[in-house]
């Protein structure tokens, strides 16, 4: 039996209108793993995640998560994995306590057992005090915290996180990534995280996979990535707004220009940061006054940038409407409503 | 781990449904105030109907009690749709999909809030009635079957509404859908009995459709005491149309929940 | 930097109302539909009324019923159009508008234009029905005149008070504010059957109703028996007058706001 905690082979799902939202997907996830799927909107990532979650079924492929198939042993999936999808899926009339309490009855957990569960983890994500107050009070990050709470009350050993941190404030968003990285040290739980943010998977993530049109693009250690690119890139303010253009050429000699500030020029450095002092010697020759120079170590976005031909910043909009993938919170119930 | 009974999810979820409804003043609120004032209003305005040879009594206050029950029913349509619509919006119906959770628990957890609902609505106009001098001819007894039969109606557009948020995951969709149901009640017995009314095509609408019988069965218990005919038809309507619905709703939420 | 004039505002405000009512379905459809819907069930459903002893109007329930539903499509097409005033108000387009013209009473004429075309189109479509349905207007050329302006002042009365609660509370939570109001106005009158007909406290408060004269006048016209003419125009031009009044304090109060 496989010793993976998530497995997916060609997986495919389509749906009856636009393009395959996710088009042949090959991942290994080890357990214990913090893997972080990098991707623009619209790019799949949800959709994959909705498949791994056994809220949709794949169209092609197979998928298997905690050694279940996720078609034939849906239930057995279920019961080990935790899942925080896009919106904090809750209700705006019931209190935190009242949803933890529903929660672990679900979960089997009664009485006692039930409520002692529920107060532990309420109290590790710090709403032990608004336990009594209706969702519909609760900010951004509150909601995030519950509904990661509530995730985790069955102990899942695999738990999918799917963009927990869109829309929320820097502290909160902090504080989540210190819990995920406690799950994922001191429990041993495997994290499926998707993200569009470039900073979350490289802090986060043992493994990223950069995902784009419903494809694996790239897979690695953030590292391993952006050691691949390996270039890193040089960007130089002249001191003189006049001077740019030249500035722009001289440095067109280096390499390939990349997006830069108005008032800046930057180009990837072919040669790596040796050419460093060879640029210094450029500007100068041609007398060019420089007031700012800056070596950029390369980024997760210039590794999006060389397999993709687009940043990953922009990326997102190249995708129309219709053919986004729904990033609304039922995406699961959404898209299986389409099909019917 | 153990697993939660059936009975036990049903409970929770009957519980969650009824305490989310009870929270919610605004909707509450008008679906016991209107139906109630369109039935001040109405008896006083057309209380000289009464005198139509052939009226079947002589408070029009009396005939049109009825008609407060199925505009209830027709509000639960609206609030079980609009609440339906809001966990498939919120997410909320996938976090309980990933939850051992059995799908006929959540549907029967959501039925719970509706019969709530009607409960209250069905008691408050009958205290109301009685308050302002209807008589109930069919006694305490009546008064039991007219609640028992309100609750069928409830359920029976109350799952008209779950149905059309569960298909259109949308709340919108479901509110644009009340006029119809509206106009279902208008186009019946509601202000006259079927024989006094003279124009043939209304007529004919009237006699075909289910709301005429399901308003008479609640009427004949209020005005005439017991009518096997008209409580047996009142019935079958009212509850033709809760199988109905009820399946459709089934149906829809095997589609909604569509995990493998 | 050129600035429109009174009139050139007003009938662009009132192009946009018109041409977002035309276009939009879920807008235009409850104006039409419910006085539509009304009139249907009520000719249809309670024609025997008439035959209530002491009822004695000339032209037949059908027409009776028609004045009843002219007005109610008149006074709830004012009210819906204060719905788009407060809808703009929401969505803050209403500031745009603000910022644009220089005399922002013209654009409260503008709605007004707006809601008069939209009335006009509902009750044209509405008397085409009702006449198809057999509706018998024995009233002749100034009769129809004295009904319709009749018409024209209720549908301006509603939306100066529409627009009055729109600019005061600038939310769409302003529509129940507006529909309850006009919703007991309509109501609290001789609506299924003549004044004389009525009893308990629905009598009591149609006696006080100006609503109710202005229903008896125009059923007075649509029969070709012009009754208490003189009070339901003085009664309408009032109730228009207040309301321009409430709406010029509203104005202001969106005003201060902005």
């Amino acid at each position: 039996m496989s010793t993976a905690a998530i497995e997916t082979r060609g997986l495919v799902r389509e749906f009856k209108k636009g393009p395959r939202a996710v088009d042949g997907i090959d991942l290994r996830v080890e357990r214990g793993e913090v893997y972080g799927f990098l991707g623009p909107n619209g790019a799949g990532k949800s959709t994959t995640v909705h498949v791994l979650t056994t809220l949709l079924p794949p169209s092609a492929g197979t998928a298997r998560v905690a050694g279940y198939d996720v078609v034939k042993q849906g239930a057995q999936v279920r019961a080990a994995i935790g899942a925080a999808l896009q919106e904090a899926a809750l209700d705006p009339f019931l209190t935190g306590r009242e949803h933890m309490k529903l929660q672990t009855a679900l979960h089997g957990m009664h009485g006692r057992e039930g409520r002692e569960r529920g107060e532990t983890l309420l109290a590790r994500v710090g709403l032990t005090e608004a336990a009594d107050r209706k969702v519909r009070g609760y900010s951004g990050g509150m909601k995030r915290r519950l509904d990661l709470a509530l995730a985790l009350v069955h102990r899942p050993r695999i738990l999918f996180l799917d963009e927990p941190t869109t829309g929320l404030d820097p502290q909160s968003r902090s504080a989540l990534w210190a819990e995920v990285q406690r799950l994922a040290s001191d429990r041993g739980v495997t994290v499926f995280l998707t993200t569009q943010y470039l900073e979350e998977a490289d802090v986060l993530a043992d493994r990223v996979g950069i995902i784009d049109h419903g494809q694996i693009v790239a897979e690695g250690t953030p590292d391993a990535l952006k050691e691949e690119i390996g270039r890193p890139s040089v960007e130089a303010v002249p001191a003189d707004p006049e001077d740019l253009p030249p500035t722009r050429e001289v440095l067109g000699r280096f390499g390939e220009t990349v997006a830069a500030s108005p008032k800046s020029a930057a180009v990837r450095l072919a040669g790596g940061e040796a050419q460093l002092a060879e640029v210094v010697r450029a500007l100068d020759r041609e007398d060019i006054a420089v007031e700012h120079l800056q070596l950029h170590a390369p980024t997760l976005d210039d590794v999006f940038l060389a397999k993709t031909g687009r940043s990953l910043e922009g990326a997102g909009a190249d995708r129309e409407e219709g053919e986004d993938e729904p990033s609304g919170a039922a995406t699961g119930g959404r898209l299986a409503g389409q099909e019917a | 781990m153990t697993r939660s009974t059936l009975a036990l999810q049903v409970g929770m979820l009957a519980r969650r449904s009824v305490v989310r409804t009870m929270r919610q003043p605004a909707t509450i609120i008008p679906a016991l105030l209107f139906p109630l004032l369109l039935l001040s209003i109405n008896s006083s305005g057309l209380d000289s109907a009464t005198e139509l040879p052939g009226f079947p009594t002589a408070s029009y206050f009396e005939f049109a009690l009825a008609i407060a029950f199925v505009q209830g029913a027709l509000f639960s349509a609206s609030s079980a749709g609009t609440n339906v619509a809001a966990d498939v919006e919120t997410g909320f119906l996938n976090r309980l999909s990933l939850t051992p959770l059995r799908r006929v628990a959540l549907l029967l957890g959501q039925l719970a809030g509706i019969l709530a609902l009607g409960l209250i609505q069905a008691v408050t106009f009958l205290t109301v009635g009685l308050a302002f001098g209807a008589g109930i001819a069919a006694g305490i007894a009546g008064a039991v079957v007219i609640v028992a039969l309100s609750l069928v109606m409830s359920l029976g557009f109350g799952c008209i509404g779950a149905f059309l948020a569960l298909r259109t995951g949308s709340g919108e969709a479901v509110q644009g859908v009340f006029p119809l149901l509206f106009a279902a009640l208008f186009l019946s017995s509601m202000a006259l009995p079927r024989d006094l009314i003279e124009t043939d095509w209304f007529r004919t609408v009237a006699d075909w459709n289910p709301v005429s019988y399901m308003l008479e069965g609640i009427r004949s218990l209020v005005i005439a005491g017991w009518d096997g005919e008209a409580l047996a038809l009142g019935f079958a309507c009212a509850g033709g149309l809760a199988v109905l619905t009820l399946t459709a709703t089934t149906a829809a939420l095997r589609t909604r929940m569509a995990r493998t | 930097m050129r600035r429109g004039g009174f009139t050139t505002v007003a009938l662009a405000v009132a192009w946009r109302s018109v041409h977002n009512y035309f276009r939009n379905p879920a807008i235009a459809v409850p104006g039409l539909l419910f006085p539509l819907f009304f009139f249907t069930a009520f000719a249809g459903g309670l024609s025997r009324v008439d035959s209530v002893p002491g009822f004695d109007y000339e032209s037949g329930y059908t027409a009776f019923v028609y004045g009843f539903v002219l007005l109610q499509a008149s006074a709830f097409g004012g009210i819906f159009s204060g719905f788009a005033i407060a809808r703009d108000f929401e969505s803050g387009f209403s500031r745009r508008l603000m910022l644009a013209a220089p005399r922002r009473a013209a654009i409260v004429a503008g709605y007004w234009l707006a809601a008069l075309a939209r009335a006009a189109f509902n009750v044209a479509v509405i008397t085409a029905i009702a006449l198809v349905a057999g509706l018998d207007i024995a009233g002749g050329g100034l009769d129809l005149v004295g009904l319709y302006t009749l018409a024209l002042l209720v549908n301006a009365a509603a939306l100066l008070f529409g627009s009055g609660v729109a600019m005061r509370l600038r939310t769409m939570q302003a529509g129940p504010a507006m529909q309850v109001p006009a919703f007991l106005f309509m109501f609290l009158a001789p609506v299924w059957v003549p004044y004389e007909l009525l009893v308990g406290w629905v009598h009591a408060a149609a006696a006080v109703n100006p609503i109710t004269l202005v229903l008896e006048a125009g059923r007075g016209f649509i029969a070709g028996d012009p009754v208490k003419v003189l009070p339901a125009f003085a009664v309408s031009i009032g109730l228009a007058a207040l309301a321009l009044l409430w709406a010029r304090g509203g104005l202001r109060s969106a005003e201060r706001a902005a």
